[in-house]
């Protein structure tokens, strides 16, 4: 499903008085921009949630500036949405965008700099800067508009504020609603459906607020039908299935209501928080808390001690949070408590990149604590994989008596998708805490040769008393400083691993079966990769893709797999060394983290490609570097 | 907690625990001499006498000579990781209202690497008793100076004397928003400790008992003009906070009445230098718990979760035949 393949040439035509027959498109990528504030995100998620009931694929992007107020008209204080809307499902944020909405020039500069829009392609900007009594305003407005025109840019100046003024007494409030009425007209949607959208944004404020909103709505698209050339239709299928649509982090939080956990300890960390947000507006309704705590350490110790007490818990964090927390997940990992951590990947090291994506922190995951410290880590890849991996994540995390961990990134947080409406299963909880008496010779490390596991003992089970310790410790869980003591522990949790390694599946093989090219790949480059295996194997390459869900332990198979091919290499969204760089030799190259882990696993030579600039990996970039590999460019 | 009289006697009836019910197997590894063995009789008699089932009592405890405490009490016990002790004692609690939770530390674990924790838990307020081992130096890695030495404490770290002024924990947590239970023990009057353990785990709340302990290995002497000079120390006495018994009023005539919920008096006392304070400073039952604001309406189960859950889908859900439930929302 290339973008070019959707991509429709309009000649630009005379303004119509009367609407066109809509140009038909596969798809198209839309972008609203605007200074933060301004309601672009809103008319985004609005514009992508109309589209997802009109039976459209989509999937949206925020665009999130760090910071809550950045100066207005800045170049870094662009704040908004992509919607890559389709006729059929979409995986991904997909290429450069086909058209762009942009408030004023500077945010759109944002965009322009990060090479986010499609050559040639649609602006519609905001008209009043060009008028504006700071001279200086008026100037770089008149100035980037001549620029990007003479770059090619198709521009269409909109008197946004000057419509909104003739029906309101606040522009600034009411143009994001403007905007989406012109972008429901210009892509053919339901004004049903956008009228329906609109009452469900405003659905708790009063029916004036509503009616003031569907004015402004209406006068968008009817101002977008008198005014521009523009018409397109992407036909939508509705499905035979009934569907939800939410964002990752969204996705989180209702599978931690699902998973039967009752505790969730978390700090607030940017770009995790917003599934605490949803879960605390939900998460007492079932009985269940969720508890902010005085820093990320508290709030792993506090989730720990709700484990311990017999109620699994779940801290939810983004980078900074995971490597604060290492020493007490090291703590559960002694002790045999279990316990599921949620890391939503930001750009790192340090503060990094806030608001932006990266795959940066499977290594901390898997080795991040001192000492040996097995976990289990596994990625999400969709945001459907989003719920339901948190039921799973818990029921290892209580079968084994280990710590989960769930990767997630920035751009699954709050990127939207339809998927399958999930049908409550009571198997999906957690049974009740054992509270029954421990018969009076066990104890509670009495590891299981076979799969290392151990019966934990609940407090409140008579005969189970003990103390637990982060120390080396017994079966008695008496401190113990013996080798052969020590050694037992550590061979026990990390056998505990490999049990669990024995019941993984190696997930299917998109593409061919053997081939000139493996990829690999894992977490939220599922939907980009797999749209450029299928590119490129329209162009005839024998390109395959394999996405893993679990990272720690590994299924098994990996190996077998990339013996059918010629080449492989893994695709992250982390960084590598370029081996264009005069200092970097095969030697000294730092790889990408899957491909250091399964390099040293399988003494295969795994190249990367990938890159950390804060944005979800492009499927026409992994295509174009898959190509130069393989020679084919 | 909540049991009522006949099922209490019942329970009496049918365990009648002993001082050994709370004795682990394992000999207890302090120092011949450390104040740590003192506080930990006391729980043990606390526990006999309160009756308290050990499955149901949990100890939690940081990382130092104090949070060893947990291994040496017949307890479930949760000997974690250095300054985490409350916030593992929080989430044990959190979902188990029927378990009774001690917390033991010391200076480093509390009122050092601790710290944040310290601060909060006293804000949170929920309910357990909270056991500050202050010795003064930090004993398991061998005599560092802590928050809570001395000015001018030669220690390895600190070679030619400190040079900060210490903290004082009592002030500290006074301080804190919703405080409700603070008091001052010592290694060397049992009985006082005893009875302020009793009064501090009768608390609904968090009780914070601080208790100077002597450290005969790396501050050795340091309590000796209190424990010889009996005037040096100021008992705290009041209806509603400890009543002296024949024995340990005649030797500790140096008494105080003191009302614990006068937060002002109860501040200038904390502050006391030259004589140490023993008794309950502030008690105020009225503050409310965190675990009981938190405790929600019902408990969590399948039939709760079904609901909530499909109410959550019916919001964001396309449904294919467009007929869309108009109540949804």
């Amino acid at each position: 499903m290339g973008n070019t393949a959707g991509q429709a040439i309009i000649e630009p035509q005379p303004r119509a008085p009367q609407p066109r027959p809509a140009v038909v498109l596969k798809e198209h990528i839309i972008e609203i921009i605007s200074d933060s504030g301004e309601g672009a995100q809103r008319c985004g998620q609005s514009f992508g949630a109309i589209a997802a009931r009109s039976g459209n694929g989509i999937w949206t992007v925020e665009i999130i500036p760090a910071e809550i107020q950045p100066p207005h008209r800045s170049v870094a204080g662009a704040s908004g949405n992509r919607i890559r809307l389709a006729s059929g499902p979409v995986s991904n944020g997909g290429n450069e965008a086909d058209l762009v909405v942009a408030f004023n020039e500077q945010v759109l500069l944002s965009r322009l700099n990060a090479g986010e829009i499609k050559p040639g392609g649609i602006i519609l900007m905001e008209s009043k800067w060009r008028t504006d009594r700071n001279a200086g305003i008026a100037a770089s407005y008149a100035r980037v508009v001549d620029d990007i025109r003479a770059r090619g840019f198709r521009v269409y100046e909109v008197p946004m504020e000057v419509e909104c003024l003739k029906l309101v007494p606040d522009a600034r409030k009411g143009k994001n609603m403007f905007v989406l009425g012109m972008l429901c007209g210009i892509y053919s949607l339901d004004e049903g459906l956008a009228q329906a959208q609109v009452a469900r944004i405003f659905g708790k404020k009063d029916q004036k607020i509503i009616d003031a909103n569907i004015e402004l709505l209406n006068a968008g698209r009817a101002w977008a039908e008198a005014n521009l050339d523009l018409h397109f239709s992407v036909p939508a299928k509705r499905s035979t299935q009934t569907q939800v649509v939410m964002n990752g982090n969204a996705a989180l939080a209702l599978g931690v209501v699902a998973s039967g956990m009752e505790v969730c300890a978390m700090y607030p960390i940017t770009p995790a928080t917003s599934t605490s947000h949803y879960l605390s507006s939900i998460f007492e309704k079932v009985g269940c808390v969720v508890h902010q705590a005085e820093d990320e350490i508290a709030a792993c110790a506090f989730a720990i001690g709700a484990s311990y007490a017999g109620k699994c818990a779940v801290t939810v964090t983004s980078g900074p949070g995971l490597s604060l927390k290492q020493e007490a997940l090291g703590l559960a990992v002694m002790a045999e408590i279990p316990l599921v951590l949620i890391d939503v990947q930001r750009g790192g090291p340090s503060t990094g990149l806030p608001t932006k994506v990266e795959q940066g922190d499977l290594m901390a995951a898997i080795f991040g604590g001192h000492g040996d410290a097995p976990k289990v880590v596994m990625a999400v890849s969709t945001i459907e994989d989003c719920f339901y991996s948190v039921i799973t994540a818990r029921k290892i995390a209580e079968t084994f008596n280990m710590v989960v961990m769930i990767l997630s990134d920035a751009s699954l947080a709050t990127a939207q998708q339809p998927f399958a409406r999930p049908t409550f299963s009571e198997d999906w909880l957690a049974p009740p805490v054992n509270q029954s008496a421990v018969p009076l010779d066990a104890k509670p490390y009495d590891w299981d040769p076979r799969t290392g596991i151990a019966t934990r003992f609940i407090p409140g089970q008579p005969n189970g008393m003990h103390c637990l310790t982060g120390l080396a410790h017994d079966r008695g869980s008496h401190v113990a400083y013996d080798p052969e003591i020590n050694e037992e522990g550590l061979l026990n949790r990390s056998r505990k691993l490999a049990a669990l390694q024995t019941t993984l599946r190696l997930p299917p093989l998109c593409g061919g079966d053997s081939g000139e090219m493996l990829l690999l790949g894992w977490g939220g480059t599922l939907g980009a990769i797999e749209e450029a295996v299928g590119i490129l194997r329209a162009e005839g390459l024998a390109v395959s893709s394999l996405h893993l869900k679990f990272l720690q332990p590994m299924a098994s198979g990996i190996g077998e797999v990339m013996k059918r091919f010629t080449h492989v290499m893994s695709i992250e969204n982390n960084w590598n060394d370029p081996l264009s760089d005069p200092l970097i030799t095969p030697e000294n190259r730092r790889y990408s983290h899957l491909a250091l882990l399964l390099r040293s696993r399988y003494l295969v030579d795994i190249d990367c490609w990938g890159n950390a600039r804060g944005q979800p990996l492009k499927p026409a970039a992994i295509v174009a570097a898959v190509r130069a590999k393989l020679g084919k460019e | 907690m909540t049991e009522n009289l006949s099922q209490c006697m019942m329970r009496m009836v049918e365990t009648d625990y002993v001082l050994s019910d709370y004795q682990s197997d394992i000999a207890p590894r302090w120092c011949v001499g450390c104040g740590d063995t003192a506080i930990l009789t006391a729980m043990q008699r606390l526990c006999r006498d309160e009756q308290l089932a050990p499955e149901k009592t949990v100890c939690v405890s940081g990382i130092g000579c104090s949070s060893r405490l947990p291994h040496y009490m017949n307890a479930y016990g949760f000997h974690g990781i250095h300054g985490r002790a409350l916030p593992i004692a929080e989430g044990v609690k959190i979902r188990r209202p029927d378990l009774n939770v001690f917390v033991t530390t010391g200076d480093g674990d509390c009122c050092s690497i601790g710290a944040a924790h310290w601060i909060h838990a006293i804000r949170y307020n929920m309910n357990m008793t909270v056991l500050l081992h202050d010795n003064q130096i930090y004993g398991l890695t061998k005599k560092q100076a802590s928050p809570t030495s001395p000015i001018g404490q030669k220690s390895n770290t600190t070679p030619f004397g400190s040079v900060l002024l210490p903290l004082n924990p009592l002030t500290v947590t006074l301080g804190v928003a919703n405080v409700s239970f603070v008091a001052q023990a010592v290694d060397w009057i049992p009985d006082l400790l005893y009875d302020i353990l009793k009064k501090a785990y009768h608390h609904r709340g968090l009780s914070f008992v601080r208790i100077l302990q002597r450290c005969p290995e790396f501050m050795d002497h340091r309590f000796d003009d209190f424990v010889r000079d009996p005037s040096k120390m100021r008992i705290l006495t009041h209806g509603n906070g400890l009543r002296l018994s024949p024995e340990v009023s005649r030797v500790y005539k140096n008494q105080e009445t003191h009302d614990p919920l006068d937060m002002g008096r109860a501040l200038a006392i904390a502050a006391i230098a030259d004589e140490i304070p023993v008794g309950i400073l502030y008690n105020d039952p009225s503050v409310p718990c965190y675990d009981d604001l938190r405790a929600g309406e019902r408990p969590s189960t399948p039939a709760l979760v079904e609901t909530v859950l499909r109410e959550e889908f019916d919001k964001v859900t396309i449904w294919p035949d467009d007929a869309e439930p108009v109540a949804a929302e």
